[in-house]
């Protein structure tokens, strides 16, 4: 390696740097008009709410997208990036926050996966120990390199990561939420290793949502929010206050507060604790004609928790009650004919039938009550299949066309007519607008106050702010699955939900 | 229903150049046969068929049906029981044979290809074993049992289409009753009740079917049962029809032959997908090009695996072709719309 340390100090050039960077998904702007530096030997932060293109940026940085527009600059020239092939060959690696080791392999196995040393057209397994024990040691894990993977905690795991990107010559290393799922130790050992990695000249990016350890760690802090750049600081005068407030900042919009008329206590979930956070009880209250909105940030539970009181996930403890009365756990199907609906967050995959007809997909949790005897009446499908599209304000409004045939938005009604079907007492929703375009959404938020207006239980979760801001009476804040604070939506501002998301430390 | 009528089109192509290529295709003893054998193999081909549509695969049919196959004759004449519960024991073994493999796929979470793979084994293994490898027949006796799959319905006035040995008036044969009466509650049950929609539901996205409710387990349970009492009473009718059966090999590959007329009839092996009428063209099919390797004489008898193999598989890779089509057509129709729009 050059004498990367010192360089450092002399020239300010850039060894990376993204200028003017867009990237869209469909109809989705992920990125627009992004710019980012970062030099040897310097750790830089990105920051920003879910959603925000953190993950699309580093994505573009490693080769994994092509960016639609702008430039990647490195070493001072324009280059393009086609593969993560490309990106590492120039020595950008991407430390992705689900870890990408092969379990079935041992530790070298790993390291060298790709880039095998050879000798004489075979494997070479001692050149493969050699490698492996160095970068091992670059990264202070103490293990042989012959430890099968599948052995090692989630923290050496991470260690065993960064080791391959060394291996592999990076000299520019991308991590991903590297502290998400370490305990406290673990996370400061791994921040030690970052230093000491900028003190050898590799370029640090850095996603976190923990920002005391962005604070610790990051040179430069670069804030993003839907997909812009809101802001740049320096080191010298970051604070958490200044971070969050560009994170959040936009204008809170004005929301029409309508009269709550609530009822009783439709769905209550005393002490719940979901399989991945079984150290956290839950414990919240929904009661008729209200709508609660959990924020969280990813990994904070929030679709464990829905998942667990619907009941395709077994609750680990705790009890859930629908008016009062104990639901099984584990159980949907008792849960659906209690009048307890899910609104899945990928409804690809959990919510519809997509080459089926829109109107079997609409009477699909009510056949029973469409039929006689066991046997369908068609003409009573039609009817409810009229009915809904004609009230969900369905596009187009043909309900015998195939579900996966409408777009991201009429989807969703679609699910949400199956569920409006059975006249929910309690509706849980997950991610209730993901990819839906801003007139879809503003509908199907409007279809769900109205169900909540006719006495339903609604509970939401979303990890957009200001959807969780405008459509609910009550917010319940969740943090790595413990509840960390309830605010009347009318008086909660974005800073005062998302200083209760963010972590204070790695815990 | 497109594929049905499609395969119904290759179905007649078929015969007709059968009749043309080879002698005596014909004759009302060719038609006669052909219709039984379609019969006997479109009943299996149900069965497989529903087990596929819910998402499933049953490999142990033709074990089934040696198993019913043997223990008919063995009960009857061996242990002298009545005919009622000889055949109300059978079907029960094919009830309780469905609940066990379907109770492992769905509460066992097992995977349907291993379960009823050990089924295979396991099932003809039985067989073998209480039998001793002896064959198993009626011995000349229970003449009124075997008029079910031995019945002939006589067609008076219709009379043969080309001289050959045989009887000379066309006649239908018993299994096609049965295969009718299968057909046709398979067909409403599917069709018109909460329980077909919901094995279609299970079989094309499980994981949706149960966040609507549906009960997901009950279901695949059903379906197997479906699968295997369908496949005992298909291999009683079998022994009934030839009037003994071989344990070592009696109902050998018959399940490839049921999944592949269902595949054929229209059933894709992801699940949800299917109906009875292109199942039973499928099975006739694939009875009709066995008949064609025989009466055409410059197909040597020995490629009838090749043949089948061959024509099953451009079959299904021509319906994929078509699919692909119409689909890139739906998306350029839909961008057009768009466009104007």
């Amino acid at each position: 390696m050059p004498d990367a340390a010192s360089s450092r100090e002399h020239s300010g050039a850039p060894l990376l740097e993204a200028r003017g960077v867009s990237k869209r998904f469909g109809a989705v702007r992920a990125l627009d008009e992004v710019s980012c530096s970062i030099r040897a030997g310097e750790v830089l932060a990105v920051v920003g709410e879910n959603g925000a293109g953190k993950s699309t940026l580093m994505k573009i940085l490693a080769g994994v997208h092509e960016p639609d527009a702008g430039e990647i600059r490195f070493e001072g020239r324009t280059v393009r990036m086609r593969s993560v092939r490309h990106a590492q060959d120039r020595g950008i690696a991407l430390v992705h926050q689900e870890l990408n080791l092969a379990e079935n392999l041992d530790v070298a196995a790993n390291i060298v996966l790709g880039r095998e040393p050879r000798r004489l057209g075979v494997l070479d397994g001692r050149g493969a120990d050699r490698i492996a024990a160095a970068a091992l040691e670059k990264v202070g894990l103490a293990i042989p390199p012959r430890t099968p993977v599948a052995s090692l905690g989630v923290g050496a795991r991470q260690l065993v990561e960064i080791a391959k990107s060394l291996a592999a010559e990076a000299r520019v290393l991308i991590l991903d939420e590297p502290t998400a799922s370490l305990s406290k130790a673990e996370a400061d050992r791994l921040i030690g290793l970052v230093s000491q990695l900028r003190e050898r000249g590799t370029a640090v990016v850095l996603i976190s949502h923990r920002l005391d350890e962005v604070l610790r760690m990051a040179d430069r802090i670069v804030v993003l929010r839907d997909g812009r750049q809101r802001g740049e600081l320096d080191r010298a005068n970051a604070t958490r206050e200044k971070i969050v407030s560009l994170m959040v900042g936009r204008d809170v919009a004005t929301v029409e507060r309508r009269e709550i008329e609530t009822g009783a206590v439709r769905l209550a979930v005393k002490g719940v604790c979901s399989e991945i956070h079984p150290r956290h009880a839950v414990d919240l209250e929904v009661r008729g004609g209200e709508v609660v909105g959990l924020a969280g940030l990813v990994g904070s539970g929030r679709t464990e928790l829905l998942e667990t009181i619907f009941g395709v996930r077994r609750a680990r403890a705790g009890i859930v009650e629908i008016e009062g009365v104990g639901l099984p756990s584990g159980d949907p199907r008792t849960a659906v004919a209690r009048g307890v609906a899910l609104v899945p967050e990928d409804r690809g995959r959990h919510g519809l039938f997509l080459p089926d007809p829109v109107r079997l997909n609409f009477a699909m949790a009510t056949l029973p009550e469409h039929a006689r005897g066991g046997m369908l009446s068609f003409q009573a499908i039609r009817r409810l299949a009229d009915r809904l599209a004609r009230d969900l304000h369905l596009r187009p409004p043909d309900h015998g066309r195939a579900a996966g045939t409408l777009s991201g938005g009429n989807q969703q009604k679609v699910v949400l007519g199956r569920w409006i079907a059975l006249a929910p007492k309690v509706l849980l929703l997950d991610e209730p607008t993901r990819g839906v375009d801003v007139g879809a959404r503003a509908e199907i938020h409007t279809i769900v106050r109205d169900l909540a207006a006719k006495g339903c239980a609604v509970l939401f979760a979303s990890s957009e702010l200001d959807e969780v801001l405008s459509l609910a009476d009550r917010i319940v804040c969740l943090r790595e699955g413990e509840v960390t604070g309830e605010l009347a939506a009318a008086e909660a501002s974005e800073e005062a939900v998302m200083s209760r998301l963010v972590a204070e430390r790695a815990a | 229903m497109r594929k049905a009528l499609g395969m119904l089109v290759l179905l007649v192509l078929v015969a007709a150049l059968t009749s043309l290529a080879g002698e005596g295709f014909l004759s009302a003893y060719n038609l006669e046969n052909l219709c039984r054998r379609t019969a006997l193999f479109g009943i299996l081909a149900i069965g497989a068929g529903l087990v596929i549509m819910a998402g499933g695969i049953d490999l142990s049919t033709g074990s089934v049906v040696c198993l019913s196959g043997c223990l008919l004759p063995w009960l009857l004449v061996e242990q002298g029981w009545s005919e009622t519960a000889a055949v109300a024991t059978v079907l029960g073994a094919g009830v309780a044979i469905g609940l066990f493999q379907g109770g492992l796929v769905a509460w066992g979470r097992l995977q349907p290809f291993l379960v009823t793979l050990c089924g295979l084994l396991f099932y003809r293994g039985l067989a073998r074993g209480f039998t001793a490898d002896q064959t198993q027949g009626f011995q000349g006796g229970y003449e009124g049992l075997r008029t079910l799959a031995t019945g002939r319905i006589p067609i008076p006035g219709l009379t043969d289409l080309e001289a050959f040995d045989g009887p000379s008036a066309f006649a239908i044969p018993a299994p096609a009753i049965s295969l009718l009466a299968i057909a046709l509650l398979a067909a409403f049950l599917l069709r018109f009740t909460v329980w077909g929609r919901w094995l279609l539901a299970t079989g094309r996205n499980p994981e949706a079917a149960a966040y609507s409710g549906v009960p997901v387990a009950w279901v695949t349970l059903s379906a197997f049962v479906a699968g295997a009492t369908i496949s005992a009473y298909g291999g009683m009718l079998f022994v009934l029809d030839v009037g003994s059966a071989q344990p070592a090999d009696f109902g050998n590959f018959y399940e490839l032959y049921a999944i592949a007329a269902a595949v054929l009839g229209g059933c894709s092996l992801r699940g949800g997908e299917g109906g009875i009428a292109g199942i039973v063209v499928g099975a006739a099919l694939l009875q009709v090009l066995r008949n064609t390797i025989v009466l055409v004489e410059w197909i040597p008898d020995n490629l009838e695996y090749a043949v089948l193999g061959a024509v099953i598989l451009v079959g299904v890779l021509a319906d994929e072709l078509v699919r692909r089509y119409s689909r890139r057509r739906g998306r350029r129709l839909a961008e057009d719309r768009s466009a104007r729009a």
